[in-house]
């Protein structure tokens, strides 16, 4: 089991990435007592019966791990969510992609930590390949809505390869500082 | 941190490659390859990873790939994190913690020398110091 919300989320974008999905688009949405999720990807979508099976953890198509016999990133997922009154959703079109979203109650004592949100953006940018990564973060205290939005492609324009470790730094603090900013704002 | 522009992060950028185009580092490529998937991340691959990229930074080390791969199947001695360093035997380090990560950056990488307590795999053993 994860130790933090955003260890789902590197998962579930992972499996985008791995639908060969060249569009992903990923919205964190919290208030005083929600986080919500949401991914949007354009991969390779899935039949109902493809949607069932990727919710049993009993289930692998082999693909990735030739051995493995279990399937356990949604199943995780979903039993974390449901453990503390959450909810999730995936709908999915085969060949068109799939939307994903789920939510955590902050107000449930089980809840998971959040976990470090520019650190989960960095590893889910970091994944091999072209594909475009949109991220939107929103924060909502009473009226006001702080909020900040990152695209991998844009990144990459002004930093090249993102695997250089002279990349991952500069994009680190990037990502630290749009954080760190809206964090600042509510308090 | 104010808030970073992307103007500022390419300025940022820019400055980089210069200092960077000042240096001769044509075939000193350097591979990281972190083990990020469940089992690493439980075990603390993040930290390492941010070890890592700070112990490259203040060494002012070019050329360097980090990458991320998922379960290599050692999963009790995650985190771990193979090394490619030209000259030396591509390495796979089990345990790699904070701390150990920054010990790698500066005696395998600078300093070419194994860090043999945490060698998992990949060089035969009579490389590696007992």
């Amino acid at each position: 089991m994860h130790a933090s919300v955003c260890d789902f989320i590197i998962d579930c974008v992972q499996n985008s990435i791995e639908a060969n999905a060249e569009e992903i688009l990923l919205f964190l949405y919290e208030s005083t007592d929600d986080f919500s999720i949401k991914i949007i990807d354009n991969g390779a979508g899935m039949t109902d019966e493809e949607v069932q099976n990727a919710v049993d953890p009993f289930y692998t198509d082999g693909s990735k791990h030739k051995e493995r016999k279990v399937g356990l990133g949604i199943p995780f997922m979903i039993q974390s969510v449901e453990q503390v009154s959450g909810k999730w959703a995936i709908n999915s079109k085969k060949g068109r992609g799939t939307e994903l979203s789920f939510n955590f109650p902050l107000n449930n004592i089980d809840t998971p930590p959040i976990g470090d949100i520019s650190g989960m953006l960095l590893q889910v940018l970091m994944f091999d390949g072209d594909f475009e990564l949109k991220f939107d973060r929103v924060l909502v205290r009473d009226s006001s809505e702080l909020k900040y939005t990152i695209s991998r492609l844009e990144l990459k324009e002004v930093l090249g390869d993102l695997n250089s470790a002279d990349s991952l730094i500069l994009a680190k603090q990037y990502l630290r500082s749009q954080e760190e900013d809206l964090i600042e704002g509510d308090s | 941190m104010a808030k970073m522009t992307l103007e500022e992060l390419r300025k940022l950028r820019n400055q980089k490659k210069d200092e960077l185009d000042k240096r001769d580092t044509e075939g000193k490529d350097v591979h990281i390859i972190i083990g990020m998937g469940t089992c690493g991340i439980a075990a603390g691959a993040k930290d390492s990873l941010d070890a890592f990229l700070d112990e490259i930074e203040k060494n002012k080390i070019d050329n360097v790939t980090v990458k991320q791969t998922g379960c290599m199947g050692l999963c009790y001695v995650e985190p771990t994190v193979e090394v490619k360093v030209p000259e030396m035997p591509d390495t796979i380090y089990g345990n790699v913690d904070a701390e150990t990560a920054r010990n790698i950056v500066r005696e395998h990488v600078l300093g070419k020398k194994l860090v043999s307590e945490h060698v998992f795999d990949r060089p035969s053993k009579d490389i590696v110091k007992e």
